[in-house]
């Protein structure tokens, strides 16, 4: 489903170059759900920036759906992620500015949807993470572990095939991080997405299909 | 798409009050000067009560007599003399009317001192104008002919001196020691419309100066009423045909001309020959472009103030830009965003500076500042700055949103440093 054939990245500013990744060569399956580990600063998250399509490799070649990424323009990058990404990020990233509902339907306004088609799917993704009764709420006024339940519905709204969680229980005490691995593993047992995901915690690593270790931006297992 | 846009719009604005405040304050404000600006010139240079045939008229305001030897020059308004002679003799206008620039003089009322400003005028001055009268009637050839003593007076003087709606019609007022008799009684009008406006109006004859004096110079403004403004180049070739023929000189020991100059113009011409020496179809050019001229660099300011708002607010939302990059916005949908947002931004600016125009000239209309001032907003104008300002708008949305569209969705994210 996703696939990284010498994926390199470097940090360059006027004085110093960093390698955040060399040679990383990795697949997922469809259906898989695979976690990344390392220490901190070993490139997880730009491993999992570069999968989802938001930053791009100084080198090597990334391939989704059999569809070589690099080339696209603007637009159809915009559509990609759309169509087959959703991310869950630590920080959550929810617009503090717009309710929960609308929160939601963000992937939804980039489609050709009507206004009730995406209150009726945003409605029912709040219902999977159980959040219902919070539509109205506005982000500053939830907890952590709602705030990430906001950002797991946003993410599955448009039903995207694969999802990329970045710590997604990093900010959360440990009995609502597993509530939300509950739904991160349903949403990959009973739906079948495909599900990477970044985490510092060898628990949660231990409830994915298949683990991916980095040190030093260099793949160790 | 735009319900969710007008959201985010007014949440955005919602949150940075004070950048809200700076960005409707430059957009209102400019475009609430701009209005009152122009309602004011509008007032000036328009047509209104009582100057209602303006767009056909041409005005003799002002004569130059030059020493071009001795580098001296005499310039102002033409004399009773000049007027008699010469331009009474025209026959392309439909009408020729004359009127003296205004004076003031002291009269006394319940032993009360009522300084007024008065003026000469003769018969046709009624005929060119388009004066309502309250009561009575306007003095005509045959009382100028009779050498009768009568004026007319507006309705704030009537007030003052007879107390307010008393009849003054047949009442006589004394001015510099002559009985007068009140024979009409109009509506006033602005100060403003200084070729017209005056509290008391009196026969030319009646007039203490010497007006048979040989001079070109004098104290008189004439009004030339054409059938239409097509006859004004017939009327402006005319009155030169009549300058040619005008003998240069003076009595005078210590001035002697040898080249004289005056025009018959528009109002708008006259009016600004307070300014330029140029002809009147130049002037009209240099006013519009210097007032859009004007206008563009007064609007450039808030435009810039907002590009500039926009760049600082981009960074605040960047992490935003970089939420809706990763769930599919393209650059483009982004850009429509922010513009959406310039252009609402705008539109509210332009409610609040029409609120704000329409309270100011109401308050400059009523408060006496401008006595009988009827200040209308330029329809014109307003819809103009408006787009002008949206235009502006748009313009300082693409800017940021093209230095957004170059951000990398990571970037975005971290806040977009």
């Amino acid at each position: 489903m996703i696939k990284l054939k010498n994926i390199e990245k470097v940090y360059r500013t006027s004085t110093i170059e960093t390698l955040a990744l060399n040679e990383i060569n990795l697949e997922v399956g469809k259906g898989e759900f695979l976690s990344i580990m390392g220490p901190s600063g070993c490139g997880k998250s730009t491993l999992l920036n570069i999968m989802g399509l938001l930053d791009e490799p100084s080198k090597g070649e990334i391939t989704v759906d059999n569809e070589t990424i690099s080339g696209f323009s603007d637009k159809k990058l915009a559509h990609f992620r759309n169509q087959k990404l959703g991310f869950i990020f630590q920080s959550y990233h929810l617009i503090n500015d717009l309710p929960v509902l609308d929160n939601v339907e963000l992937p939804l306004l980039y489609r050709s949807s009507s206004a009730s088609e995406r209150t009726q799917l945003a409605t029912e993704a709040l219902q999977k993470v159980g959040l219902s009764n919070r539509m109205k709420h506005y982000p500053t006024q939830l907890s952590g572990g709602q705030k990430q339940r906001v950002a797991i519905a946003r993410a599955i709204v448009g039903r995207p095939e694969i999802i990329l969680a970045d710590e997604p229980t990093g900010n959360l005490d440990s009995a609502m991080g597993n509530e939300i691995m509950d739904i991160l593993i349903n949403l990959n047992k009973n739906d079948g997405t495909t599900i990477v995901m970044v985490t510092h915690d060898e628990n949660m690593a231990k409830k994915t299909n298949r683990l991916v270790r980095l040190f030093d931006g260099t793949q160790v297992m | 798409m735009l319900k969710n846009y007008l959201k985010i719009t007014f949440a955005v604005l919602k949150r940075r009050k004070f950048f809200t405040f700076i960005s409707l304050f430059g957009i209102s404000f400019t475009l609430l000067v701009l209005v009152v600006i122009t309602s004011f010139l509008d007032h000036l240079v328009s047509a209104g009560y009582p100057e209602l045939n303006r767009d056909r008229s041409l005005y003799i305001e002002k004569m130059l007599q030059q020493d071009t030897t001795q580098n001296g020059s005499r310039s102002g308004p033409v004399s009773m003399y000049f007027i008699q002679n010469y331009v009474l003799k025209m026959t392309t206008p439909e009408m020729i009317g004359f009127a003296s620039y205004p004076n003031t003089i002291n009269a006394y009322a319940n032993q009360n001192k009522v300084k007024l400003m008065y003026k000469y005028t003769d018969g046709n001055f009624w005929d060119i104008t388009s004066f309502d009268f309250i009561e009575g009637k306007p003095f005509t050839k045959q009382n100028i002919d009779n050498n009768d003593y009568v004026m007319v007076i507006n309705d704030d003087t009537r007030d003052k001196y007879f107390g307010k709606g008393v009849s003054a019609v047949g009442k006589t007022m004394e001015l510099d020691n002559v009985n007068y008799r009140i024979i009409g009684v109009v509506r006033g009008c602005p100060v403003t419309r200084i070729y017209v406006a005056s509290d008391v109006y009196l026969p030319y004859n009646t007039a203490k100066r010497d007006q048979t004096k040989k001079d070109l110079n004098g104290n008189y403004l004439v009004f030339l009423l054409a059938k239409s403004s097509g006859d004004f180049p017939k009327i402006k070739a005319e009155f030169q045909s009549i300058m040619s023929k005008v003998p240069i000189g003076s009595e005078e020991k210590w001035f002697k001309p040898n080249k004289i100059a005056s025009t018959a113009d528009t109002y708008v011409g006259s009016f600004l020959s307070q300014f330029t020496h140029s002809d009147g179809d130049t002037k009209k050019q240099y006013l519009y472009m210097a007032l859009i001229g004007f206008a563009l660099l007064f609007m450039s300011l808030p435009a810039i103030n907002l590009v500039n708002v926009n760049i600082s607010r981009i960074m605040e939302r960047a992490s935003e830009i970089g939420i809706r990059k990763a769930f599919g916005a393209s650059s483009k949908v982004l850009t429509y965003q922010f513009i959406t947002e310039n252009i609402i931004l705008t539109l509210i600016g332009g409610v609040i500076a029409l609120i704000l125009s329409v309270g100011v000239i109401y308050f400059i209309n009523t408060s006496g500042m401008i006595n009988y001032a009827d200040l209308t907003i330029n329809w014109k104008v307003f819809v103009v700055a408006i787009l002008v300002s949206l235009v502006f708008g748009l313009l300082s949305g693409v800017y940021p949103a093209w230095r957004m569209s170059r951000l990398q969705v990571v970037t975005a994210l971290r806040g977009g440093e």
